[in-house]
């Protein structure tokens, strides 16, 4: 698969949309419809690389999730076609992707906006201040939740960079078309 | 006017860089144990992280206080003796305490580092903070958020050591370490565990209208509707139903996050040496935004101007702000 096509389907993007610098409305409710579901077979092989690679890049991060490395996170982009089930076990990481019809079970459940969610993993936007204004949902183990938090605000640097990088020069310029869609939204 | 020390959060090593890089003169810390009032799960620094953290704070010419401002129950206090024993070895500034025990045994043990007092000592009168200047040399009191900004001048003539007054962040039942709330529903104490509402205990359930409550063990705290912001799963921040009051109403405190960007220059006039910015428990995002907010408005007032602060808004609880009781004893 070419670069462009893996970050597409990474990101739940049609496959067949060719133009490298989409324009992002951040602000539409219907991320989903603007980004029709990429057959979720193709998402799991760069699902995998991807959580295979931000472990490798950080494994100070597992320390401080105590006794929830192997607790089951949904993470759940409220805006695109599907769920994400995340077991950070270092020893046996777990991200894959569920149609929501067929949400897996699990320990916690983390909603929101995707782009909201990105920033978060990316330590660009404060998750209490996305609780406070109800961005952000939680449900579950709420300490599993917080230790997640923790250990993804601890990692220095852009994991979300670290995964474009990935894909090349279209995973950087998609990413840079994700953040100024963000940025369009935080100043409407 | 002395320019006054900006005390920036650290909840971990990142946040504590983060807190560098933006422009903190100090920053506050705990390791990851009770013997700091923000043990939360998965936050605070090993030692071997305090080591390397505080090589590079003191690199940007960046201080490091340590709290280790719980109490320590009986029986159990060489887990408090442990932590300042580290921290003096690996070269903090100072130490932050509550507890007269160790106190005691850092102004015996370790004379050469200096000693604040936490707020959670709720010292706020010049006869209780005197005591702990006269018996263990303290250098600093935070002040409890309990008083008035004429009353912070009155203290400042009186008392023989530095003052340190909370600025921004979370805004409390104004008891610090007196606080039994959390401990009587969990069994956990905010003032011995360092937690208050552990994240084990509370449970956030939604409803299909998107409404949200919030519970710490059996007991609900609050519940939002879909279109309310949210504050803390914290008992002084619920909204309850009692037979003296129609509807819910909120007892104690409300979801609320106090911001004195305002009273800055009357702070600093009043003898304030030590600005403190709460919230070891938050984002790296939140240290970046509010310390670099902080920092141009002391920067800003040092330079004969004013206090420009915007934007902190989203960062509060419930996305609302006070001044508190340093502007007025009935801000509620
Ligand atoms: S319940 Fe409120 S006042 Fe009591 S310790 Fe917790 S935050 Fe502070």
């Amino acid at each position: 698969m070419s670069n462009l096509a893996e970050f597409k389907a990474a990101i739940g993007q049609d496959m067949t949309h060719t133009n490298p610098t989409p324009e992002i409305s951040a602000s539409s409710p219907h991320l989903a419809r603007w980004m029709p579901p990429a057959p979720l077979f193709m998402l799991q092989p760069i699902l995998r690389r991807i959580v295979k690679r931000v472990a490798r890049e950080n494994p100070d991060m597992f320390g401080r999730l105590g006794p929830h490395y192997k607790a089951n996170f949904v993470i759940d982009p409220m805006n695109l076609p599907f769920v994400l089930l995340l077991r950070p076990d270092p020893d046996n990481l777990f991200l894959r992707a569920y149609r929501r019809r067929d949400l897996p079970d699990h320990d916690a459940k983390i909603s929101g906006k995707f782009l909201d969610l990105l920033m978060l993993v990316d330590g660009d936007v404060d998750g209490d201040a996305l609780f406070f204004a109800r961005e952000l949902t939680i449900t579950g183990n709420t300490e599993a939740v917080v230790c997640l938090r923790n250990a993804l605000d601890d990692v220095d640097g852009s994991i979300a960079s670290d995964v474009a990088n990935m894909f090349g020069p279209v995973g950087r310029t998609t990413l840079s078309a994700l953040r100024r869609a963000k940025q369009r939204q935080t100043s409407n | 006017m002395n320019r006054p020390e900006l005390v920036c959060p650290a909840g971990t090593p990142s946040a504590m860089r983060t807190a560098v890089d933006a422009g903190a003169d100090a920053v506050y810390c705990g390791f990851q144990n009770a013997t700091n009032a923000r043990n939360f799960p998965g936050l605070n620094f090993t030692i071997p992280e305090l080591e390397k953290s505080v090589a590079h704070a003191h690199a940007g010419d960046t201080k490091v206080l340590l709290a280790v401002n719980t109490f320590p129950p009986a029986g159990k206090v060489n887990l408090w003796k442990e932590a300042v024993d580290e921290g003096a070895r690996i070269g903090v500034d100072a130490f932050i305490v509550a507890d007269i025990g160790v106190a005691d045994y850092i102004h015996k043990n370790h004379p050469e580092i200096r000693l604040h007092l936490s707020v959670q000592a709720a010292a706020s009168t010049p006869e209780a903070i005197k005591f702990y200047c006269r018996e263990f040399n303290v250098k600093r009191v935070v002040l409890p958020r309990i008083l008035t900004v004429p009353e912070i001048k009155n203290m400042a003539d009186e008392i023989p050591c530095e003052i340190e007054t909370f600025i921004f962040g979370n805004h409390g039942l104004m008891v610090e370490g007196r606080c039994s709330l959390t401990n009587y529903i969990t069994g956990l104490s905010t003032n011995m565990d360092g937690v208050c509402s552990p994240a084990a205990d509370v449970q956030y359930i939604k409803d299909d209208a998107g409404n949200m409550t919030t519970k710490l063990g059996e007991f609900t705290i609050d519940c939002f509707s879909c279109d309310e912001n949210a504050g803390y799963p914290t008992i002084c921040k619920g909204r309850y139903l009692t037979p003296a009051h129609d509807g819910a109403y909120y007892a104690f405190e409300e979801p609320i996050s106090l911001n004195l960007s305002t009273l800055l220059p009357d702070l600093m006039a009043a003898g304030v040496t030590a600005l403190k910015i709460e919230g070891r428990q938050r984002s790296r995002a939140y240290v970046k935004s509010v310390v670099s907010a902080y920092r141009k408005a002391v920067d800003s007032i040092m330079a004969g101007g004013e206090p420009e602060i915007s934007g902190l808004l989203a960062l509060t609880e419930g996305q609302k702000e006070t001044q508190g009781a340093f502007k007025s004893k009935t801000w509620r």
